[in-house]
């Protein structure tokens, strides 16, 4: 594939920068995977619509637009701007400013802390982990990551530790004169019979200035482990929102893994599990809600290695406007993968006639003793159910948000009660009421009432 | 002064006029039937009195209560009092029945200028009226009649009327699909709520319901007109000769 040099060209120059500047005191190992890392990605540059995976986003704007790496505390941000969010109760807060951990914001724990402060501890298991997960060859977001990982959230919790309020993860990014970029690195070990629940959350302050966050999550889930981890992407429309959670699940462990994309301009949320290990469950459980210009990508791949796991992938999309949604779902099942138990089911309800979705499953089965279903829909909000709701008094604006709370709630409902959901639901709820009270011309009239269309 | 005041009123539907010039007039207290063959518009009427925007008001006017009713929002028609219950009520799932019916009453509660209920307010009038329906408390924490059978949907409707207490009442078709057990319970709620400050429209196709609410007025539609209007024997007559008689009277006329 012929690589776009001009568009490579900033990123190679601030390689070398990076590399000279930051790199140098940097342990070997991470020096090795981080020049490897960059080398793959020169060979590949940007992924094209003429690939399979990236078929329904363009990423021309993205490659188009030269981005800097941030500089440490070059921006302060006061408590009082990061506490609008805030979680009740967690056992740890890390704060991270344009890429960068500001420890005068966080709180941190035994078990949570950040990542670059492992690379000087030469008896860290962040040696052994750190990449060994990701395949950088497969995406060049992972590459690109990887080429510049610096910091990030390292969490690690012991063995049969249960850890019962949340770990929050909030990535500020801020308002700069320069197109930023970042690539925030998570390296989460849970040993066995072991319990936590994670929030990771992208966020931005102030004027909006072209961004370009690029997250890579290893999560690394030890024998029959219970780990939750949720992702909220809430920045502004001009950003660029990248990030892939690759979760490796040993036998009998149960991960749960919800996203919620409500902001953010261009958005790819890949979330790659692997059942390596038997009576493994995973449930990927995600709700995107997209309006204006906003293009919302969940690219799922889920790899069932070993027999007798479970795996249930539940998405739900409301699109506004001239918003555009993807779904792509894959399921792999290897040979070995007996009595696998794979579900996918995709739901959407479009808000007007620009708004698009493109829903793909997609399943490669290679065992001959599994049960795998999908299902996608596509829908529009029902006339009839807004009168219904109205001719009880209910005002129009309240009886579309009740509808598309209702909606959306399918997907909350599976978060477990706590402060986790407290929280998001807070989140959503604020997103729809906007959605709900945006004054727009709906050309879906009661002519299309129960129109809902099976795709696969 | 009247209730409803029904002048003239056109209505279309895609383009096809359906209700060609109704003339009614109901006063406080007062229980209209309206019956007619299928087509002939009655249920065309219960959704533009409800403000269904579908359906085009091209002349006439309403006055509910004095006020140009035309000119509400289905919202706005439901606080000033107006309701109607649904020949097919709308199953909406991921809403519970409970929480529905507490945000309906403290919407209207709050158009009027009243407190809005709490729970602990709520509660006991909401059990009152369900057991004026025969209906089980935990039905209402499950969805907006997600599951419910006809029956069950039909009570539904007359416990949305019974806690929203409007002061017109529509019932469209509400005795279709009912059997005789469950239109005796629909019926018990609607006479129930039967008062001098309460009007009701009961649209029927057949005299059924009749039997057990009974008119003081019955009109006759026939293809978007009131061809004949009389007493609760009306309905009677309909009921033994069928509507042919009528229709050709009013063809002839």
């Amino acid at each position: 594939m012929a690589v776009e040099l001009a568009q490579l060209e900033s990123y190679l120059e601030s390689f070398t920068r990076f590399t000279q500047q930051r790199s140098t005191q940097a342990p070997q190992w991470l020096r090795n995977l981080r020049e490897n890392a960059f080398a793959r990605f020169c060979k590949t540059g940007f992924p094209t619509t003429r690939e399979e995976d990236w078929r329904f986003t363009n990423l021309a704007a993205l490659a188009r637009t030269p981005f800097q790496l941030a500089l440490k505390d070059a921006v302060i941000v006061t408590q009082q701007q990061a506490a609008n969010w805030q979680i009740e109760n967690v056992a740890a807060r890390l704060v991270f400013i344009n890429g960068h951990f500001a420890p005068g914001l966080s709180t941190v724990s035994e078990q949570a802390g950040n990542l670059r402060a492992e690379f000087s501890n030469e008896h860290s298991l962040v040696a052994h982990h750190l990449g060994r997960y990701l395949n950088t060859e497969r995406d060049p977001f992972c590459a690109l990551n990887t080429a510049f990982a610096e910091d990030g959230a390292y969490i690690h919790i012991r063995r049969g530790s249960v850890v019962d309020t949340p770990i929050h993860l909030l990535f500020i990014s801020t308002a700069s004169e320069v197109p930023l970029m970042t690539h925030p690195r998570n390296l989460v070990l849970v040993e066995d019979q072991a319990q936590v629940s994670i929030v990771e959350e992208y966020v931005s302050l102030g004027e909006e200035t072209p961004a370009f966050s690029n997250a890579v999550t290893e999560l690394v889930a030890g024998g029959d482990s219970n780990v939750t981890h949720m992702l909220i992407v809430r920045e502004h429309a001009q950003t660029f929102n990248f990030s892939t959670l690759r979760t490796e699940q040993a036998r009998g462990a149960n991960v749960s893994s919800h996203s919620l994309l409500l902001g953010g301009g261009l958005v790819r949320n890949n979330v790659h599990p692997v059942l390596a290990g038997e009576g493994g469950e995973c449930l990927i459980n995600g709700l995107f809600i997209g309006s204006g210009h906003q293009h919302l990508d969940n690219y799922m791949l889920v790899e069932h290695a070993k027999p007798h796991c479970a795996s249930r992938q539940f998405y739900n999309g409301i699109l506004d406007e001239q918003s555009h949604g993807v779904f792509h779902g894959r399921i792999i099942v290897h040979k070995d993968a007996q009595k696998t138990d794979a579900k996918q089911t995709n739901r959407n309800l479009l808000l007007c006639d620009d708004a698009q979705i493109d829903t793909k499953p997609q399943l490669e089965i290679y065992a001959d003793d599994v049960k795998c279903t999908h299902g996608a829909t596509i829908g529009q909000m029902e006339e009839n159910a807004i009168f219904y709701l109205q001719s009880r008094g209910i005002a129009e604006a309240e009886a579309r948000r009740l509808l598309l709370q209702a909606f959306a709630g399918e997907c909350l409902d599976r978060i477990q009660n706590g402060p986790v959901r407290a929280y998001t639901q807070a989140a959503v709820e604020a997103r729809l009421f906007a959605l709900a009270e945006a004054p727009h011309t709906r050309s879906t009239t009661s002519t299309r009432n129960q129109n809902w269309e099976e795709v696969g | 002064m009247n209730l409803l005041e029904i002048k003239n009123l056109h209505a279309t539907v895609d383009g096809n006029e359906i209700l060609k010039g109704i003339n009614l007039t109901i006063g406080p207290g007062e229980v209209h039937s309206i019956m007619g063959p299928n087509g002939s518009g009655k249920s065309t009427l219960a959704q533009v009195l409800s403000r269904r925007e579908s359906y085009e008001v091209t002349a006439g006017k309403v006055l509910f209560n004095g006020k140009d009713l035309l000119a509400m929002k289905p919202e706005e028609a439901a606080c000033e009092g107006v309701f109607m219950a649904f020949q097919y009520p709308v199953e909406i799932p991921g809403i519970s029945n409970a929480y529905f019916l507490r945000s309906a009453v403290n919407a209207v509660r709050k158009y009027r200028g009243l407190d809005e209920l709490d729970a602990m307010d709520f509660l006991p009038v909401f059990r009152e009226r369900l057991k004026l329906l025969e209906m089980d408390e935990k039905m209402m924490n499950r969805s907006i009649n997600e599951g419910f059978s006809g029956g069950e949907k039909k009570r539904n409707e007359i416990l949305q009327m019974a806690m929203l207490e409007p002061k017109l009442a529509i019932l469209d078709e509400t005795d279709s699909g009912l059997d005789i057990d469950a239109l005796r319970i629909v019926a018990q709620g609607v006479n129930a709520l039967r008062s001098p400050e309460r009007s009701m429209l009961v649209i029927t196709h057949y005299q059924r319901l009749l039997n057990y609410v009974v008119p003081d007025f019955v009109h006759v539609l026939v293809d978007g007109r009131i061809v004949r209007s009389g007493g609760p024997e009306l309905s009677l007559e309909l009921e033994e000769k069928g509507y042919g008689w009528i229709e050709s009277e009013a063809v002839s006329a």
